[in-house]
């Protein structure tokens, strides 16, 4: 899972890059509205955490102005003002979720999952596609109720595919998913990820589109 | 008086009474004198009737034999008017009217003359004969007169009494009526609540206007003052609680990670969030102090240099020089100690914060009444240096972790002390200049 961090405040926002990286996702920093926007354009993300208090103006009138230009990714308020006029402000805007400061790290990844897969058009929380049960909060994989261990960075790869069987992802998309931006990754690193997948999964369940990328074929 | 209405209405009526009594007065006076003279020319007009009916002293006596005394018409209140009496000019008693008096009218001749018969006041009118050889007097009682005219004044003063009670009535009521507006207003501010601060009588009548131009001016004052508190308590509350959101998410960090690079540079935010905080406390506390102590009596003559050499004797920053020009030691403002130790030491820190290793911090005079401080560091961006005396501004290219709270703290300190801060970044050398100027005159 994606996410991008919008929040000034140094301590803050290395707390919340390491933090949501410990919960599998991966986590884009940028601290303030106008690097907001450039990360926005440049690349997809699941799910957005904006503090209202930026440098460069509020946060709230982000929300606004992105929702306005048709941004779909569902957006978690840090807020740490009191009034629950902010609150309802920023949700009328169209934040999907809010948190107070201070808040608790698990409470916070447990909400970016909520919204996340409400911004996927799911609500169960588990991914099912193929015959796998993919569980993002645990980074689990079963078939048939017998758990198949995966590795974070093979879980994403699965995730990513599983989201939509069927559809084609290039293997810049699923980098995009895995790495972040300062993250060098190596050239084959995708690749490695799929073999282990493959040999962990059954060799006819990912299917190599040539020249395209990747996607998930049901063979059950 | 307490009351305005009571006020008004004791001024009113005692005014009115006032002009009244001076009308009747007035009136009084006038009559009086309208009066006498009308009553005058009556006595000399029945004097001369008398004298051109006596023929002569003879035939006079004669005359009088017959019917010795004539009869004055009574008129009902007023009778016994007018008394006539003739006199031979040899002294005796020719003839008399019935209400005249046994004694002489007058013994004056002739025209008019005031004389006292029986403890009266009379009025007379003497003409004088010689050749019919008789003396006419015609007198009236000058009590009777004084009686007329008061039964006049009597008759336009009982009414005006009679009347008083409602003149009062109305002048209450009128009273009242006119000060409708400020009892609007009184209500309207009555009834608001504690803090509706919404402007107060619109549509005033011109005399309350300054009242209540006064009372909007002085609500949207406690208006601003209001916002800008909430805005600082609402900074206030962000600026604590991100340091806190940090610290807490690093020590979750701390507690759930499994590998010991990641927890110990956990461990370590936390320590650096939990100095953060503590420096943001001590400069809230600062600034709530600054804005709470207004004025202070508290002056003192304060040297700059000493103090600055006691300020920087107090933290060292190992890889920079500090210099603290000596022309510093002459400058001496006077003000509360503790307002200049707080701004020199705010910009001081900022200088050395801000400065590259081995850079170089100046203190240095400008003029007869002005300082400033230099250092090596990166300056403001230009478009920033208006805003980083704002409370709580930090700038965009700060990298290190500032409260925002400084060069707010030194701009309200400097203004307790009169004196104003500049900044200005330094050209062409990197670096910024805080300038401070202390005010005009000074020693």
């Amino acid at each position: 899972m994606r996410v991008l961090i919008v929040e000034d405040d140094p301590l803050l926002a290395d707390g919340l890059a390491v933090g949501l990286r410990l919960h599998g996702m991966n986590a884009e920093l940028v601290g303030s509205c106008g690097d907001a926007r450039h990360a926005l354009a440049a690349g997809a993300f699941d799910a957005m955490v904006l503090d209202i208090m930026l440098p460069d103006g509020s946060g709230l009138d982000l929300l606004r102005d992105l929702r306005t230009q048709g941004e779909r990714c569902p957006i978690l308020l840090l807020t740490a003002l009191d009034q629950t006029r902010d609150r309802i402000v920023g949700l009328d805007r169209g934040a999907d979720d809010y948190l107070g400061k201070p808040f608790d790290l698990d409470e916070l990844a447990a909400r970016l999952r909520s919204i996340g897969r409400r911004g996927e058009g799911r609500a169960a929380p588990a991914i099912m596609a193929v015959g796998l049960v993919l569980d993002p909060e645990r980074h689990a994989v079963a078939r048939d109720g017998t758990t198949i261990d995966v590795t974070r960075r093979e879980f994403a790869v699965l995730r990513a595919l599983a989201e939509r069987p069927g559809v084609i992802r290039s293997r810049a998309q699923l980098e995009e998913r895995l790495y972040g931006w300062q993250e060098d990754v190596e050239s084959n690193a995708i690749e490695v990820h799929i073999h282990n997948l493959r040999q962990k999964l059954g060799r006819e369940l990912i299917e190599t589109v040539r020249g395209l990328g990747y996607r998930l074929k049901d063979v059950s | 008086m307490s009351s305005l209405r009571g006020r008004l209405f004791a001024i009113l009526v005692v005014t009115t009474s006032l002009i009244w009594l001076a009308a009747t007065a007035w009136i009084y006076l006038g009559t009086k004198n309208e009066l006498e003279r009308v009553l005058d020319t009556r006595l000399q007009e029945a004097a001369r009737m008398v004298a051109s009916l006596v023929q002569d002293d003879r035939s006079s006596q004669a005359a009088i034999a017959g019917t010795p005394q004539f009869n004055a018409v009574e008129t009902a209140g007023y009778e016994r008017q007018l008394s006539c009496q003739i006199w031979s000019l040899g002294g005796r008693l020719v003839a008399a009217s019935t209400t005249a008096p046994a004694e002489r009218l007058s013994a004056h001749g002739s025209g008019f003359h005031d004389s006292v018969i029986n403890g009266e006041a009379w009025r007379v009118y003497a003409i004088e004969d010689a050749a019919k050889g008789v003396r006419v007097l015609v007198g009236d009682r000058l009590g009777l007169r004084e009686r007329l005219v008061q039964d006049l004044v009597l008759g336009l003063v009982a009414p005006t009494l009679l009347m008083l009670p409602l003149f009062a009535g109305l002048i209450w009521l009128s009273v009242g009526r006119g000060l409708a507006p400020l009892r609007q207003i009184a209500r309207d501010l009555q009834s608001r609540p504690a803090d509706d601060l919404s402007p107060v009588g619109a549509n005033a009548v011109r005399e309350i206007r300054p009242l209540t131009d006064a009372l909007n001016g002085l609500f949207r004052r406690l208006d601003l003052a209001r916002r800008h508190e909430r805005e600082i308590t609402a900074f206030a509350a962000h600026e604590l609680r991100t340091p806190l959101a940090g610290i807490r998410t690093q020590a979750q960090i701390a507690k759930a990670a499994g590998n010991d690079a990641i927890r110990l540079s956990a461990l370590d935010r936390i320590v650096q969030g939990v100095d953060r905080t503590a420096r943001l406390i001590s400069q809230l506390l600062a600034l709530a102090r600054l804005d709470a102590a207004a004025a202070s009596s508290d002056r003192q003559r304060i040297r700059v240099g000493p103090l600055l050499r006691e300020i920087d004797g107090e933290r060292k920053w190992p890889e920079l020089t500090v210099e603290i020009d000596p022309a510093l030691d002459d400058l001496v403002l006077s003000g509360q100690a503790e307002n200049l130790r707080l701004a020199l030491r705010n910009l001081h820190e900022n200088a050395c914060g801000h400065s590259p290793a081995g850079g170089q911090v100046r203190w240095f005079r400008i003029a007869e009444t002005a300082l400033a401080v230099e250092d090596d560091g990166p300056g403001i961006p230009a478009e920033e240096v208006a805003l980083v005396t704002q409370r709580f501004y930090r700038g965009r290219s700060a990298k290190t972790a500032g409260t925002g709270l400084g060069l707010s703290i030194v701009e309200t300190a400097l203004a307790r002390l009169g004196a104003s801060l500049s900044l200005e970044n330094r050209t062409p050398a990197a670096g910024l200049r805080a300038t401070i100027t202390l005010p005009a005159g000074h020693p």
